[in-house]
Formats: C-alpha cells, structure tokens, sequence
C-alpha cells in the first residue's frame, strides 16, 4: 500500500489500489465523466452543427417538416426527461443521507421515465413511417410551405431534415438506452446496499450522464420540433 | 535558408560541444528575450509570406472581365469542353496565346479538379455547382491537363492537354469544324424547346421575371434577401426553382431536376448571359 | 536557486525505488549485480500465461500489447506501400490493376493513420511511461486502459476483415459524393472499423489527462512534470475533443450510403463540401495528435545526451498547448481549391502560419539546449537529430502549402505527399524508434546492441530521405497523387523514390529483429544506463507490477542534469 501524506483511513473497500485515498478515486471519477461528457458535446456537435447549416439554407421546406412533428407527444417527452432528472437528483440525494429505500425507488422512477421516453419515441416515429416520412424509397412529403399555400415543398430539402431528425433523435434514443442500462445496474446495486453516503460516486457520475443526455434533448427539441410554429 | 541556418547550427553545435572529459554541460534555464525574439521575428516573416501568397491567390481567383469563357463538364472520367463559340472537345482545349480564358466547371457524378501545372492552376470540380478558373497564355505549346482530386477507377487516366496555339493557327483550328453554332443559340434552343419563354418573356407580361440583361445584376427575393444573378444563381433557378423566389412573383416555377444535361445547362446559362 | 537537499522526501533502504545518489556508477553496478544473481520480481515475470496478460490492468503490460498491435498493423500499412512503390517504378500500370492501386493507396493510409500513428506513441510509451514520470501507480482507469486495447483490436479485426473481402478505394479522405454513392467498395465496414478504433483513442486520451491531473506523486507540480507529459497531455485533449467530431462524420457517412440520404449529396439537396469541413475538423487535429508525443520524445532525449535541462521549459510547455489549441482552427487549409469562399480562404492561410510559431519554437529550444552541452550520440540521439532535422524540413514545407499562391499548384500532388510523410515519417515514427531504443532497457530490462541500433537509424534517415526527397521535386513539376499510371517524365524520380523505400524497410525491419533478439541475449540493464532524469529511471529495469514501493516525493526540478553523474560505460560514447 503507497503511503501518503494524508492520515490512513480505514480500508474503503471501494478503494482501488492504485488510488492513494477515497478522495482522489471521487476526484479523478468524476473528471473522468466530466471530459467523458466533453467528448460527447463534440459528438452531438458535430450533427448540431450539419442541422443548423441546412437550417439555414433550406428554412421553408424545414419549417414544414418541423410542423409534421407531433408537438405534444414532443413536450410530454421533454416533461418526462425532466423529470427524470429530477428523481436522479432525488437518488443521489438519498444516497448522501444514507437511505437505501428512498435510493432504490428513486432509480426505479428514473428507469420507469426513461422507458417512457423511449416508448413515446417509439410511437412518433411510427407515426412518421406511417406518413412516409422516413427518408428512402418511399419517402414522399404532401405539403406546402406554411404560410405560402402555393409553394410545394422541395422532397429533397425535406428528406434532409428528416435524415438529421432521426440521425440525431436515434442517436439521443440510442444514448438513452444506454443510460437505461447503465441505471438498471444502478438499481441491481443500490439495491444490495452498495451505495452509502461514503461511496456513492457511481450514482453521481452516472446522474452527470443522464443530465447530460437530457440536455441534449433540451436543444434538440426546440430546435428540430418548434421552427416556425407560428404561422 | 532558415532550415540551412538550423541544420549549420545542429551540426556545429554536435561538433562543437561533444562529449569532453573534465567539460561539464553548462546549465542554461532559458532566456525569455531571446524566446520572444525567435516568436516574433519569425512570425513576421510568416505573415510576409502570408500576404505574398494571398494576394497571388487573390488574383488567381478573380477572372478579369471580358475573359473567354469555356464550359467545361467533368466526368469519370474524361473532361468535356465546350467553347462559346460552339466547338465542343473531349479532353483536350484548344486556346490561342494572349487572351484570357474564364473556366466555369461542374462534375456530372463525384468531385475532380481541373489542374494545369504549367499554368499553376488547380480547381475543385464540384457536382451540383459551378466552380471557375482562368488563365491567361502567353506561351504557345502543349501543356499537361491532369485530374487532382481522386475520382475512382481512372483518376489516373483523366488527364490531356491544354493546346495554346498562335493566333492564326486558332482560327484555323476554330474553322476546322465542329461547330455547331455558338453555345448561346444552342441555349436559346433549349430555351424554345423546353418551353422557357412561355412564362420569361421579354416584356414584364409574363408569369416569369423577364432575363433580359439579368447575369450579374441584383436580384430581390420574396424573403427579403438579394442575391447576385451569377451561373450558380441561374443553375440553381432551372434545377430548384423553389429555391430562390423573386420577390412579386408566384412559385409556380416547373422543376427541370432530371431533365436537362449538364451541357444544356450550361449553354442555357450561356444563353441567359447573352 | 539551489534546490531543497536531494532525499529529503525519501526513505532509507528502499528496495525497488533506487534514489538519485546511488544513480551513478555504483548504484548501476549494484543494480546490476542484484538482477543477475536474484531476477527480481517486476512486471514482467510477476504472473505468467496468456490470461494474466490478456486480462492484465498493468498499465505496462496494456503498453506491450498494443507494442505487438500496432507493429503487426505497422507491418501491414508497410506492405501496401511496397507495392504502392513497386507499381511505380514504371509509368504504366502494369503490377496491379486501377482499382487495386486505388485500394492499396485507401488501406495505406487508413492502416498508416489510424492503426499505427495515432495510437503508436502514446498508446506504447505513453501508456507505460506516464504513470512511471509522475510517481502513480497505475493510470487513473486501470479497466478502462484495458478496454482502450480491446476496442482497438476490435476495431482492427473489422478493418482486416473488410481488407481481405474487398477492401475500399475511396482514398483514406472518403470524399462524398464518391465514398457514399460511387464506390462499389466496403466503406461502411471501414468506416465503422474506423469509428470503433476512434473509441479507443477517446479513452486513452481520456485516462491520461484525469491521471495528469489527479494522481502526480507529492511535489509534482505541473511545473517540475516532463515534457513528455505536458505533451501527451495536449494531444489527450486533441483526442478527447477531435476524435468525436470524425465519429459523427463517419455515421453520417454510412447512413448516407446504408440508406441513400442525401445529406452529402448534391443530387439529392445535399453539400459535400460539408463533409469536407467535418472530416477535416478531426483529421487536421489529429495530425498533432501524430507528432506531439513524438515531439515529447525528443525532449526528453536531448537533455540527457546534452547533459543539460532542457532549455526554456515553460516555452516548450505552453508551446504544446499552444499547438494543440490552434491546431483545431486551421482545417480548412485543406480545402483552398474546394471552392470554399475567398474569404475563409485567406483567414485560414493566416491561422496556419500562426500554428507554425509554437513548433517553431521548439525546434529553437531543442538546439539551444544543444549550445554548450556535452553531446554524446548514442542511438536516441541520433533519431533525434533524425526527426529535428525532418521535422523542420516538413514543417517549412507546411509553410508553403499555407501560403494560398503556391497551395493552388502544389496541392494534391506528391508535394503534399513528401510534405506529409516527413512530418509523419521522418517526424512522429522517428520519434517513437527514438524513444523505443531511449526506454527499452527500462521496458525489457536489456540492451539493444547499440552497433545495429546505430546502424539502423542511419539506414532509416538515409532512406527516408531518398523515398521522400524526390517526391517534393514530383509534386512541384506537375504529379498528381492517387495516380496510379503517370507520364513517363516522372519516372526517373519515382525509381528514385522506389529506390529509397527499400532501404528504409531494411531500417524498419532490424529494429524489430534486434529487439527481439535482445530480449533473450541483449545485456541486463541496469536501473538508469544512459543516467537520465525522470522518476521512470529511479525505478528498476524492468519496474516492478506496482512501479513504486512508496510515492515518491519529489523536490527536485524537471531535466536537473546538473545533480545526475552522466554514465561512465563506453557503449554511449560518441
């Protein structure tokens, strides 16, 4: 065992051996996921950044498209994801005060939340396959720019914002399933009792996990859903 | 020069302070003087140069007015070349000396790029768009023609020349033949024969804005923008009207995407400039 | 400023961790003594069998594996370049067909690029070397260090996999319209192998800053760590941020071709000139990732065999931040004939000359540090005079494909192709064969003959520069790259450059053999034999599992060359 210049505690059995204290296993976790999250900024950036360019370019067939989004069953996902936040929160809180029901319960909501979010996913873009909206052979878009009844929309220009509406809300879902999973192992452990208010950093790092990828449908949902809602 | 001046300075410095018994290294922490010296002189130098090569590009990238031009298609893999004038040519240019030649580009399936080494000019050749080049001879000879931008199977095989030919051996060449009329009647052509001017008329009764005199001017779309009535403009108003609508007008504007070649495009593009 | 008496922080009669006094003369023969007549127990005697290194977290061990890795896939990415260099010999195409050559250039590069270069240096000696340099145990992930190293392997079995079923021939750039509806080729495989390696690389950079940041020993400060660190720190931060950027593309990539989308394609609305400026936003950065620790490298190199601390320090240091933070402005100098607009045209020029400084900067620290030393030049040194003296050439010839004028005739032809490959070649691999020969004793606990080594880097340098020497001369009379069959005017200087190549293999290939051998016959290293500074030299050769008994304290400043008895033995004299 390293020695170090603090007192020796007693032995965490959490404590991994190339670390010298809890403190700094806590310490390096959390950068860890920090710059983990870093990475994923620059993933989602990356289709953020080929979103707003076509945006830019093509406004009137993308404004249509936004409008062919289901704007409730888009604000109920975003109540349900918020939500789902909260009760992470709730989970880590309650690992903090060392209660391992309240933990338990917490982290059961936050699956059940998640899993609604996916079903409600699920259900819009079957709507979208059935409307023939998916981009592919069958792709076809019936409407008009809003606000101009007389201009057709472009098929082209609208397969794109379809094209980036699933690349980027299936790659958001796809991250969401692994928060599932990452929250159903959570769940698994916090119901043996392995999280107290002295170890707990795998609660708080994934919590840093699953805010972020409801962050990332903050902006996905104004941006993609609610162009040009208006007219 | 600066590399030599280094490389004498490894050199001596690998000679001169060689391993000597009794001589011990001498420790040098640094010098923040002489760290910002050699950060700012060179910098300097670097931004000389930056300037050099950027107003050369700029010229490189400004074709002069008056300028001949040439529709040049990019395919895989060869290069089709028409001439204003109507002579068409694969994979070769025939120019004479002493006047400037505007290149306008496009590809017809991936990305090439038109590269004339003897005449230091290279560009992309882009799909969907209209790029452009010039160059001005002043030499008569035959010069290498290469494709520079990886374009499958025959990237290699895309190459021919440029001929620069005295001026009297230009006209020659050019009543040699081929020809099949200029490329602006062949465009109004195509203009009559796709139904272009049922809608464009030359009075301000049709249901289209009249083109007369319209390259190169300002245009005011319904949205609010302007925007210069350049080829890409005019491309772009054939194949996705529904781009661009000119303020006061309806976007009723048939979509020609599919119906017309690369070559009819251009020589409407040049029909339209005429 | 005389530092604090040396050994304050340390304890009497450790065994494995050898303080700075009995670094000399004595200490080495001690060293010695003890590992010939007991073999000591250290990370690579500690457990035998394949699961102990299949399932290893010893970051050291994780560093021998991807050794084994990335040399076999060195070996490969090296094969198609013979060939590449076999069928122009002569200006016909008459070895391989069009579309073969066409592969062979695409799987050099992507082989080259992503399954040597990026993971070499730092994937090897990075991996081994960094929680050594900072008195850590381990990295900060151990398993997460192990599965960098899988998704690796994955990543390269995919990449095999889809070589040896057809291959892809969209040239390593993957320009669209081609790559997503004109090749017939396996780019969605390469792709996704691509994306999978691209993990690997996250992660490693990942383990790296969290280590450098959380677990340097007591009196560690970021002022007295290597530059070596300071360098794999910028290029982690490259990898952390850049990498993702080519993953995303990649998706986009085999979507659009998976379901016809047109996201990069101008016949269905979409631009592909966009995918230009998302490749090139990795894949510029990821440049720096190739020859950052390489140039971390050299700057451990030169203060030992110049007996000096390394001139400038903090200049050296923030000039790899420095690097690391304007690389990711410039992408678009790859683009000025793409038909972007003037004006991004000229601000990127500007920016990439503003990139120039910081290498600058050191290619100026390395030779002060030189001034006044006392030079020995045993083989490191002589690969790093290698790489000073290429990397500059490479680098001034960046500066004339920055500037806009000259870009326009010399882009996409050899002269890009030499520019690249001294930087990559005669820059980042001859750091890494310096710093292989620099360690290797502390890795393996043996010498490499250093005849052979010599004798090596000498047949590298005079073989790169004959294979890559011509090709700026090709490129500036007119030779496109990716070409396949030329007009005969080149020929002579492709023979030339042909010519080159086979000494160079024969300078790769010794290395590996002599290497090899020294592990059975190579004579015992002792702890510190070229008498370096750095807590990696105070540890035994080869360190034991756990690098240190007891975390080191450090008060002492990096590169204290003055403190450090240089080694007596004859087999480093000049």
């Amino acid at each position: 065992m390293p020695d170090s210049p603090i007192a020796v505690e007693h032995h965490n059995p959490e404590l991994r051996h190339h670390f010298a204290d809890m403190e700094q296993q806590r310490e390096a976790s959390s950068l860890g996921m920090w710059l983990f999250l870093a990475t994923e900024v620059m993933f989602f950036g990356g289709m953020f950044c080929a979103y707003l360019i076509y945006r830019y370019w093509y406004f009137p067939d993308f404004a249509a498209a936004s409008k062919s989004l289901d704007i409730t069953l888009g604000t109920v996902n975003t109540a349900v994801l918020i939500c789902s936040s909260l009760t992470v929160v709730l989970a880590v809180r309650a690992a903090q005060l060392g209660k391992r029901h309240e933990q338990v319960v917490y982290l059961a909501l936050t699956l059940v939340l998640g899993l609604a979010f996916l079903g409600i996913k699920g259900i819009e873009w079957t709507s979208k396959f059935r409307e023939h909206h998916i981009p592919g052979a069958s792709f076809h878009f019936e409407g008009a720019v809003p606000g101009h009844p007389d201009h057709p929309i472009d098929q082209q220009h609208a397969q794109i914002f379809f094209s980036l509406y699933f690349a980027m809300t299936g790659m958001h879902a796809l991250h969401m399933v692994i928060g599932v999973g990452i929250f159903s192992y959570l769940l698994y452990h916090a119901w043996k009792g392995r999280y107290t208010p002295e170890y707990h950093t795998p609660l708080e790092n994934s919590g840093l996990y699953w805010h972020f990828v409801d962050i990332i449908w903050i902006y996905l949902f104004p941006l993609l859903y609610l162009i040009d809602r208006k007219k | 020069m600066v590399s030599v001046a280094i490389f004498a300075a490894i050199v001596l410095f690998a000679v001169r302070f060689r391993r000597r018994r009794g001589v011990p290294a001498e420790q040098i922490e640094g010098s923040t003087p002489l760290e910002l010296t050699w950060s700012i002189i060179p910098l300097g130098i670097f931004m000389v140069i930056f300037v050099w090569g950027a107003v050369i590009y700029f010229k490189e990238r400004t074709p002069p007015r008056g300028a001949t031009e040439v529709y040049v298609v990019a395919k895989q893999w060869m290069w089709k070349l028409q001439h204003e004038e109507g002579q068409r040519e694969i994979n070769e240019l025939h120019v004479p000396v002493g006047r400037d030649v505007k290149m306008i580009l496009t590809s017809q399936d991936v990305i090439h790029s038109f590269y004339v080494p003897a005449f230091r000019i290279k560009q992309d050749v882009l799909p969907g768009r209209y790029t452009t080049a010039w160059f001005h001879p002043t030499k008569a000879g035959t010069y290498h023609l290469f494709c520079a931008e990886y374009c499958g199977t025959q990237h290699s095989g895309m190459i021919g020349q440029v001929v620069v030919l005295e001026p009297a051996q230009y006209q020659a060449w050019l009543s040699g033949g081929g020809a099949t009329g200029s490329m602006a009647s062949s465009g109004q052509n195509v203009f009559l024969q796709l139904g272009c001017s049922t809608c464009h008329r030359s009075d301000t009764q049709g249901r289209g804005p009249s083109l007369a005199g319209l390259f190169g001017k300002p245009v005011q779309l319904e949205d609010g923008r302007v925007v210069t009535a350049d080829e890409n403009y005019i491309r772009e108003s054939i194949l996705t009207p529904g781009a661009k609508i000119v303020s006061g007008f309806k976007p009723i504007m048939p979509v020609f995407q599919g119906l017309v070649s690369e070559e009819q495009l251009n020589a409407l593009v040049a029909y339209v400039k005429s | 400023m005389k530092p604090e008496p040396r050994g304050s922080g340390r304890r009497a009669g450790d065994d494995y961790s050898v303080g700075r006094e009995t670094a000399g003369t004595e200490g080495a023969i001690a060293m010695a003594t003890a590992a010939i007549t007991a073999e000591r127990e250290n990370y690579l005697n500690q457990e035998y069998g394949i699961k102990s290194w299949l399932l290893t977290v010893d970051h050291k061990r994780i560093a021998l594996l991807y050794l084994l890795s990335i040399t076999f896939f060195f070996f490969i990415g090296g094969f198609f370049a013979l060939l590449i260099r076999l069928e122009l010999l002569t200006p016909a195409g008459d070895l391989v067909q069009a579309d073969t050559y066409n592969k062979l250039f695409t799987m050099h590069g992507q082989v080259m690029i992503f399954f040597f270069l990026i993971p070499s240096i730092p994937a090897v000696l990075g991996n081994f070397l960094v929680p050594l340099m900072i008195g850590a145990r381990d990295l900060a992930f151990p398993r997460i260090n192990l599965l960098s190293w899988y998704l690796y392997i994955i990543a390269g079995i995919m990449m095999l996999h889809c070589m040896l079923t057809g291959g892809v021939d969209t040239g390593w750039t993957f320009y669209t319209p081609f790559s997503t509806a004109f090749s017939n080729t396996k780019v969605i495989e390469a792709g996704l192998a691509i994306f999978v390696s691209g993990f690997s690389s996250i992660l490693t950079g990942l383990n790296f800053v969290v280590t450098i940041h959380r677990m340097r020993a007591p009196g560690m400060t970021w002022n007295r760590l290597p530059l070596f660190i300071w360098a794999h720190y910028a290029t982690s931060i490259i990898q952390l941020l850049g990498t993702p950027v080519i993953a995303v593309t990649l998706v986009l990539v085999v979507l659009e071709r998976a379901f016809h989308l047109g996201i990069f394609d101008p016949t269905r609305g979409g631009d592909p000139i966009l995918f230009q400026h998302l490749f090139w936003f990795y894949s510029h950065p990821a440049v720096y990732i190739m020859i950052l620790p390489s140039m971390g490298v050299v700057t451990e190199i030169v203060p030992c065999f110049t007996r000096k601390r390394i001139f400038g320090y903090k200049f050296v240091a923030m000039s790899s931040i420095g690097i690391a933070v304007l690389g990711f402005l410039v992408w678009a100098h790859h683009m000025f004939v793409a038909g972007i607009s003037l004006y991004a045209a000229l601000i990127f020029s500007m920016l990439s000359y503003l990139v120039a400084v910081p290498s600058a900067i050191k290619v100026f620290n390395w030779t002060a540090t030189m001034y006044k030393g006392s030079i020995t030049f045993a083989t490191p040194m002589l690969y790093a005079f290698g790489f000073i003296g290429l990397f500059l050439m490479g680098g001034l010839t960046g500066l004339f494909l920055a500037a806009l004028g000259i870009d326009v005739h010399v882009t996409d032809t050899y002269f890009v192709v030499a520019h690249f490959h001294y930087i990559m070649v005669g820059g980042a691999v001859m750091g890494y064969l310096g710093g292989m020969h620099f360690w290797w004793p502390k890795i393996s606990g043996r010498m490499y003959p250093e005849a052979l080594g010599k004798l090596a880097a000498l047949l590298v340098f005079v073989g790169f520069n004959l294979t890559f020497f011509p090709q700026f001369i090709l490129g500036y009379l007119g030779m496109p790259r990716r070409y396949w069959q030329y007009p005969p005017e080149f020929q002579v200087l492709n023979v030339l450059s042909t010519a080159g190549s086979t000494v160079l293999a024969v300078g790769y290939v010794l290395p590996m053999l002599y290497f090899l051998w020294s592990m059975r016959y190579g004579k015992i290293a002792p702890a510190n034999p070229w008498g370096a500074a750095g807590l990696e030299w105070t540890t035994t050769s080869p360190p034991p599992t756990f690098n240190f008994d007891h975390t080191p304290v450090v008060d002492w400043e990096a590169y204290d060359y003055e403190n450090i008895p240089a080694p007596e033995e004859a087999r480093v004299a000049g």
